[in-house]
């Protein structure tokens, strides 16, 4: 019995949600009285990949092959089984990630494994094996056994707040047999934004809405966003009308995200709005309508207009 | 081309979730139950596709018949026949089986989803399906056109997109922009009440998860207004008192 984590690398580093499934997994580990051990696939560098120490891990399983430095789900699903099998890792950890979900999915149909997603807590194990986990886009909670043998966890940002020791993990090669057929599926062409913060793993976002009026004006948004090392992000009419791409657009049909600060600029806080954000620590919210809805899921807000106001922060946090 | 839409049947996005028997179950007194939203968008690409190459597409839905309304829905938007699997949807794999079974028989082009159902957030149906059939999944799909045998699909990752090309055939799990919402007609509502929809019993009863109670998030404490002329206050107040800077 073990527990292995799922820890995906992006550019050379391991990914900020990843380290968190590795101390969450090591918290698992100390629960059920066994080891975690990381699996990371792809090219990287040994010392990072040794950071998965400091996190918990006792061992990090590292597929180099060149093959494997595309994120291909099925592939990885594959992988992530046979380490499984070598391991005997009945519970498998990972962050949700749009990589993540995927491989996940995957590997729970191959191990015929329960899978929870979008857990937020450490498992309750005095009765069985018991998660609590995110439903209804945050709207509620549901407390679900997990009967099956195996087990796969797919977290949610900020379940637990990471403890950093300075252990360092074993990193051992680890050669799996790769399938042509899980190669069936070519990746033609990759578009990513690089050196941005991306928007599942950010601690701060900054988002707008159609109060900001056009595209034009996104100016004022980005400049608080690089004043905070945030992120940013938007609602949904804002990615419709093409004024932002589709992946910052967060809500109950975008991206679910928790981080610790979220500030909504002209959103009016739709309850599909809200229930994207909702788990974030705070919120800020800042519009010019004293009656927007979104002032009452807020802990700070502001009555005033985003083009008066916006600058004015911006300069505040270069000044802190 | 024959497509297979796998929809949920959830309640609207605007509901308020309550809950019932000692918060055992979700209230479901007064919920307006309406087409899981991403499946909706798999629909509506599913008969773009079907105007434009021909073939047909089949709604599928593992439901008990409280789910009927949204699949008469489906067939109103265009959707040829359905299939209700007739059982509760409690466990994602226990789905899978049910579509993958249905797959298995009929043999399908495509396979088309959600990328999640909006009530528990699974995402992992179209990922076990594909395992379970030996096929390809990819998820969560903006964008997906067919020439031959070959789909052109783009996938959202983090921070942008990716460009793949896969054969058929294929699981998807879609999400918007990869066509709008589609409105029933007159004419489509009509045609619907003599569309086939057949009733079948569910295979296997492999469930691996289970749900024993549920709660509601804590409500947030009141709202600290600041006033305009002194908006810069809250970046102070972020830093000593909300402790986020
Ligand atoms: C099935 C379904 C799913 C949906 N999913 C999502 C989703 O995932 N995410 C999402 O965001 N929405 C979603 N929506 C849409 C949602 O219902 C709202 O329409 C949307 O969130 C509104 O976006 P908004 O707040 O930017 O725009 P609006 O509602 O137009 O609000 C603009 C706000 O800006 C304020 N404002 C205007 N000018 C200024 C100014 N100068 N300074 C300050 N404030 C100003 C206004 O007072 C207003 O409150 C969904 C809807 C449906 C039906």
């Amino acid at each position: 019995m073990s527990v292995l984590i799922f820890a995906e690398l992006d550019e050379g580093a391991l990914k900020k949600s990843s380290l968190e499934a590795i101390y969450y997994g090591s918290k698992v580990a100390e629960l059920t009285g066994s080891s975690a051990t990381a699996i990371v696939l792809g090219e990287g560098n040994a010392d990072e990949l040794a950071k998965a120490g400091r996190f918990g891990a006792t061992k990090v399983l590292h597929a180099s092959d060149p093959k494997l430095n595309e994120g291909n789900a099925m592939a990885y699903a594959s992988v992530v089984a046979e380490a499984a099998h070598q391991e005997g890792a009945d519970i498998i950890v990972l962050a949700k990630s749009s990589l993540g979900d995927s491989m996940a999915a995957r590997l729970a149909g191959k191990l015929k494994a329960g899978l929870a997603a979008n857990v937020i807590e450490l498992p309750d194990l005095s009765n069985g094996f018991r998660v609590k986990r995110s439903i209804f886009t945050g709207k509620a909670f549901a407390f679900t056994a997990l009967t099956a043998d195996t087990k796969i966890l797919a977290i949610k940002k900020n379940t637990l707040t990471p403890e950093e020791t300075d252990a360092v993990a074993t990193v051992e090669a680890f050669k799996p047999t790769l399938n042509e057929a899980d190669f069936a599926v070519k990746v033609t062409n990759v578009e990513k934004a690089t050196g941005d913060i991306l928007l599942p793993e950010a601690d701060l976002v900054v988002s707008a809405g159609r109060g900001l009026k056009g595209p034009e004006n996104w100016g004022i948004v980005e400049d608080l966003a690089k004043a905070l090392h945030a992120a940013t992000a938007c609602s949904k009419p804002v990615s419709d009308l093409d004024w932002r791409p589709h992946h910052e657009h967060v809500g109950q049909t975008g991206i679910k995200i928790s981080p610790n600060l979220y500030i909504a600029c002209g959103i009016s806080g739709a309850i599909q709005h809200l229930a994207g954000v909702n788990s974030s620590k705070v919120i800020v919210v800042i519009n010019k309508d004293s009656d927007a809805p979104f002032f009452k899921s807020a802990d700070y807000g502001i009555v005033g207009d985003v083009f008066d106001v916006l600058p004015r922060l911006t300069k505040a946090v270069k000044e802190l | 081309m024959k497509i297979l839409v796998c929809v949920t049947s959830v309640p609207d996005t605007i509901t308020k979730i309550t809950l019932t028997d000692n918060n055992t179950k979700l209230n479901k007194a007064g919920v307006q139950f309406i087409t899981g939203p991403y499946d909706d968008y798999a629909l509506s690409r599913a008969v773009e596709l079907k105007e434009q190459l021909g073939g047909t597409v089949t709604v599928l839905n593992v439901g008990e018949s409280d789910a009927e309304p949204v699949i008469r829905k489906c067939l109103a938007i265009g959707a040829d026949d359905a299939i209700r699997v007739n059982a509760e949807p409690t466990d994602a794999y226990f789905v899978a089986e049910q579509i993958a079974a249905i797959a298995k028989e009929n043999g399908y082009d495509l396979i088309l989803m959600g990328r999640e159902s909006i009530d528990y957030n699974g995402g992992q149906v179209h990922g076990i399906v594909g395992e379970m059939l030996g096929i390809p999944s990819i998820s969560p799909v903006m964008k997906l056109a067919i020439a031959g045998t070959t789909a052109q699909i783009t996938r959202e990752i983090e921070g942008g997109h990716e460009e793949l090309e896969a054969g058929l055939p294929l699981v998807l799990g879609c999400q918007e922009p990869i066509a709008e919402w589609k409105i029933p007609n007159m004419r489509g509502i009509m045609s619907a009440r003599t569309k086939p929809l057949k009733v079948v019993e569910p295979t296997g009863k492999d469930t691996l998860t289970q749900i024993s109670n549920y709660e509601l998030p804590p409500a947030r404490g009141a709202c600290k207004m600041i006033p305009a002329s002194e908006a810069e206050t809250l970046i102070k107040l972020l830093r000593t008192e909300a402790k986020v800077l």
